[in-house]
């Protein structure tokens, strides 16, 4: 009667809310993943078909040096948003920490405004800016900084702009929180000590925020692997990443196992990514939520 | 004097600094609703006002048809999403149980991990159980990567919530349900909202993991315009950008403003 | 006594290995005021939550007017409880708070604005329905959960520590409310709290548990003058707790007893010569002076006078390192420090607490008693 009674009042309720999402994780996050696994150990037949005879092929073609150097070009690009992405993200989130509670409402609308608004016609616009005939080279023609137009769209720098634009605020998220945190005597003591404001900086500000700044880089370094569609609309084919490598092979190549094994690549370089993090003292919980 | 000088010019600063940051943000964005305007269809330079790209994207079945399967997807994903991700939270919440931390982990997989590797993933178990590639699959592509983010939301609204209420309303007469519907979830609702938008917008601009588990007569607005890319993007894109836009701001500016009044009100709490 | 509503029946609670109530047996009487007294951890929160039906006792009955209870849900019950926190409904407003109870089992709509009137005027808020749980003060939202609570006419009120996060005043004053609405309203009030003083001043009766066990039960004046254990005694109130064998007694049943440092007397119904027991003086009954007084084996040095308003309270140790506390009524002569005293008592003011289990104390383990005894005889 105990038992019946206990069963009642928790299992009975607990079951109920917690299959549905056990169910979903299950079918649709670990066994695609498991079967991802998988195919990247199988070959195809000459109609692109999966053929399930074990096989290492799919992962020896990840040394291809075309592929390194795919590999080497996305993890530069990466490496060069999160660096932006710090230098610019930091100080707008120091201003967004030191002003008004009123502004600092108003600055956080406007950062977050665009983002809930179309990114491909954002970034599609971007063109129209950085286009040869475009407004940036007119202005920087008029100012004398150039004599004739640049060709800045399809570069790898147009990449790296179109990846900040798109990923900016995860950067400034993170940092606002713990810039928000900080506890402003610190510095004061700091500067009583007879630190410079800069000492200050380096040896108090820098290393009490920095758990901002790692949880803000693995949430630009991560997504910058695999957002080929800003590769797509930015450099136009001419700097590849490696989502571009797995999109192809799935949508265009059809050699699915190929893809797969690709994949596996990029979860084990974003395991180590987060195995570092959350090793150097990260909590998982920072990532992802905004 | 000489500090005071300091913290002007420090002021300055970050003021020119504020604005090239907005500068950057918007400028694209300015782009869009100039170019909507133009009366030239190459979007190189703005050459004179018309708003006959407006008229035009009126009847481009095409386009608006993408935009009412975005519409159409965003809505049912977030909506089954927000169910099952408010639902998880909760029990999260109030129970221990065996095997809780592999649904922890299992819901930090998709936030975490690219999405590319997500979509490539689903697209393969599909085309392994024949399911059609459309709307549907769409959908439940979209609930996937939605519910992490609902759980996490209403989890943190959750985090302050004093777990006696419930017993007292239950002391009071009310069995689990009426607790759950009439306590729990508008104790909780500001933090089932704010998922259900973020769900909502991440659903909404999604391109990579639509791209893999739609099918070709199924396709969305950002999708559209991927396609439309390699053709070039005439002016009634922009059109109907512009007024997406324009009402986009219009909702996140209300909601703020009521937001900011009622976090005003209730400080005490 | 009167009939009991409550009854409580070789309850046991455990979490996982965790025993947090032990054989606990309980009644409590219809219109009683009792409180369930203890240190945190004590179980006294547990046994009202397993009242309320919020907890399911893993052994035992409860009943609540006759009827066993295990198989009710907090919602079938027909108690009610003020929680800890309050736990108001912060979305409702006051009116909607305290409507609650009433609207779950569907009163027509007049009747429940009729009650919830009288509700709210029965602890003074009239006016503030229309406010939030947010826009009210700590005392107010006190006072909200309260009238929530009582609107539905329970047998029994089960109270948390429901002034526990008020300010000392507020705390006084509202004493003093709950005690005057439990007797208007002639409902069972179950009080637990953790304030001795609370207890003592409210209650009808006063259940004092430790580490799961009922202790005592019994009226405030028996619980505070005859303590049936030494947690009793030294929960309740200071006191002087000395360690000591009974050696003989007079037919007026006035004891003596030996204690580590000597000879000691008190006063003993249920004298058994040898047994080892427990006396208990209270510091307002302990007196001192400056010759030897017979009967009583304590010289000490008056450490210091510590002046607290009512009383001083003077700290003596004695030769084996005891400190026993003295309260001198304001306004009478305080020894002064350093002065070598003699501690003593009227025995009838002293209390002997027989150990219930027998077991041997602690500080006479490694104490040849026999040799003691004869030795001092």
């Amino acid at each position: 009667m105990k038992q019946g009674s206990m069963f009642r009042k928790k299992t009975v309720p607990l079951l109920t809310m917690i299959s549905p999402v056990t169910a979903w994780l299950i079918l649709l996050i670990a066994l695609p993943l498991l079967y991802m696994l998988v195919i990247s150990f199988c070959g195809t037949d000459d109609s692109h078909n999966i053929v399930f005879r074990f096989t290492l092929k799919n992962y020896a073609k990840l040394f291809d040096p075309t592929i390194l150097s795919i590999y080497s070009n996305s993890l530069i690009i990466a490496l060069l948003t999160t660096v932006i992405c710090i230098l610019v993200a930091y100080p707008f989130a120091y201003i967004m920490a030191s002003t008004t509670p009123f502004r600092k409402t108003l600055m956080m609308i406007f950062l977050m405004l665009p983002f809930w608004t179309n990114s491909v016609i954002r970034l599609y616009s971007w063109r129209t800016l950085l286009g040869v005939n475009g407004y940036i080279n007119i202005l920087l023609m008029k100012i004398g900084l150039i004599e004739a137009p640049i060709e800045m769209l399809f570069t790898r720098g147009a990449v790296v702009l179109g990846m900040v634009y798109t990923l900016l605020p995860f950067m400034v998220l993170p940092l606002l929180t713990v810039i928000d945190k900080l506890d402003g005597g610190l510095i004061e003591a700091s500067g009583d000590l007879g630190a410079k404001p800069a000492q200050t900086f380096l040896h108090v500000t820098l290393p009490l925020t920095a758990p901002g700044i790692f949880a803000g880089s693995i949430m630009v370094f991560i997504p910058c692997l695999g957002y080929f569609f800003v590769s797509n609309l930015m450099g136009g084919g001419t700097s590849q990443l490696i989502g571009n490598v797995i999109s192809r092979q799935f949508k265009e190549a059809f050699n699915w196992p190929y893809g797969a094994a690709l994949a596996i690549m990029l979860i084990l370089i974003t395991l180590l990514i987060v195995k570092i993090y959350t090793k150097t003292g990260g909590s998982i919980d920072d990532l992802g939520v905004m | 004097m000489r500090r005071r000088r300091k913290n002007a010019i420090k002021k300055h600063t970050s003021r020119v600094f504020s604005a090239l940051v907005y500068l950057f943000l918007y400028a694209p964005i300015a782009v869009v609703i100039l170019f909507s305007f133009n009366t030239s269809k190459r979007n190189v330079l703005f050459e004179g006002f018309t708003l006959d790209w407006y008229a035009k994207m009126a009847g481009n079945t095409a386009l608006l048809e993408s935009f009412k399967n975005t519409l159409l997807v965003a809505g049912i994903s977030t909506a089954i999403a927000t169910v099952i991700g408010t639902i998880t939270a909760i029990a999260m919440f109030r129970y221990k149980f065996r095997g809780k931390s592999i649904i922890d982990l299992l819901l930090y997989i998709p936030v975490v991990i690219p999405e590319i590797v997500l979509g490539i993933a689903l697209l393969s178990v599909f085309s392994l159980v024949n399911v059609p590639l459309g709307l549907g699959s769409m959908i439940v592509a979209h609930v996937t990567f939605q519910i992490p983010f609902i759980v996490f939301t209403v989890r943190a609204r959750l985090s302050g919530f004093d777990r006696s209420i419930e017993d007292a309303a239950m002391d009071l007469g009310a069995n689990r349900i009426k607790v759950l519907t009439g306590i729990t979830i508008p104790i909780i609702a500001p933090g089932i909202v704010s998922g259900a938008v973020l769900a909502f917008t991440l659903s909404i601009d999604d391109i990579i993991i639509s791209f893999f588990t739609t099918g070709a007569k199924s396709t969305t607005f950002p999708l559209k315009i991927m396609e439309l890319v390699r053709s070039g993007v005439s002016p009634d894109v922009y059109a109907l950008s512009t007024i997406i836009i324009l009402a986009t701001f219009v909702i996140v500016l209300i909601s703020q403003i009521t937001v900011y009044r009622a976090n005003k009100k209730s400080v005490k709490l | 006594m009167a009939k009991a509503i409550v009854e409580i029946k070789n309850v046991n609670k455990f979490y996982g290995d965790n025993h947090v109530v032990k054989d606990l047996n309980m009644e409590i009487a219809e219109g009683e005021f009792l409180s369930i007294l203890g240190p945190s951890g004590c179980g006294k929160t547990t046994t009202l939550r397993m009242i309320a039906g919020f907890e399911q006792q893993t052994q035992g009955v409860i009943t609540v007017e006759g009827e066993r209870v295990e198989n009710k849900e907090p919602f079938e019950r027909n108690v009610n409880t003020v929680f800890q926190s309050y736990a108001l409904f912060p979305h409702m407003n006051v009116t909607d708070n305290v409507a609650y109870g009433l609207k779950m089992k569907k009163v027509k709509k007049p009747e429940i604005s009729e009650r919830v009137e009288n509700a709210l005027s029965m602890v003074q808020l009239e006016g503030f329905g229309k406010r939030f749980p947010a826009q009210l003060s700590g005392g107010q939202r006190q006072r909200v959960a309260i009238a929530r609570a009582i609107i539905n006419n329970p047998r029994v009120l089960l109270l948390d520590e429901p002034l526990g996060a008020l300010d000392m005043k507020l705390r006084k004053q509202m004493q003093i409310e709950l005690k005057n609405l439990q007797k208007r309203l002639g409902i069972t009030f179950v009080y637990v709290t953790h304030d001795q003083e609370e207890a003592l001043t409210m209650s009808d009766r006063i259940a004092v548990m430790n580490d799961g066990v009922l202790e005592q039960i019994g009226v405030p004046a028996d619980i505070y003058e005859k303590p049936a254990t030494k947690f009793v005694a030294d929960f309740i109130g200071e006191t002087n707790i000395f360690e000591a064998i009974e050696v003989s007694a007079d037919a007026a049943g006035q004891v003596a007893l030996k204690s580590e440092i000597g000879e000691i007397t008190g006063t003993d119904s249920e004298f058994s010569e040898g047994e080892i027991v427990y006396l208990s003086v209270r510091p307002e009954k302990t007196l001192l002076s400056a010759a030897p007084v017979s009967g009583y084996a304590l010289r000490g040095t008056v450490r210091e006078n510590i002046y607290i308003g009512t009383v001083t309270k003077t700290t003596v140790i004695l030769q084996n390192g005891q400190e026993i506390r003295v309260a001198n009524a304001a306004g009478s002569s305080v020894p002064e420090a350093g002065s070598a005293l003699y501690v003593y008592w009227n025995p009838s003011d002293a209390v002997i607490i027989h150990s219930k289990s027998g077991k041997i104390i602690d500080a006479f383990e490694n104490v040849d008693l026999s040799e003691y005894v004869e030795g001092s005889a």
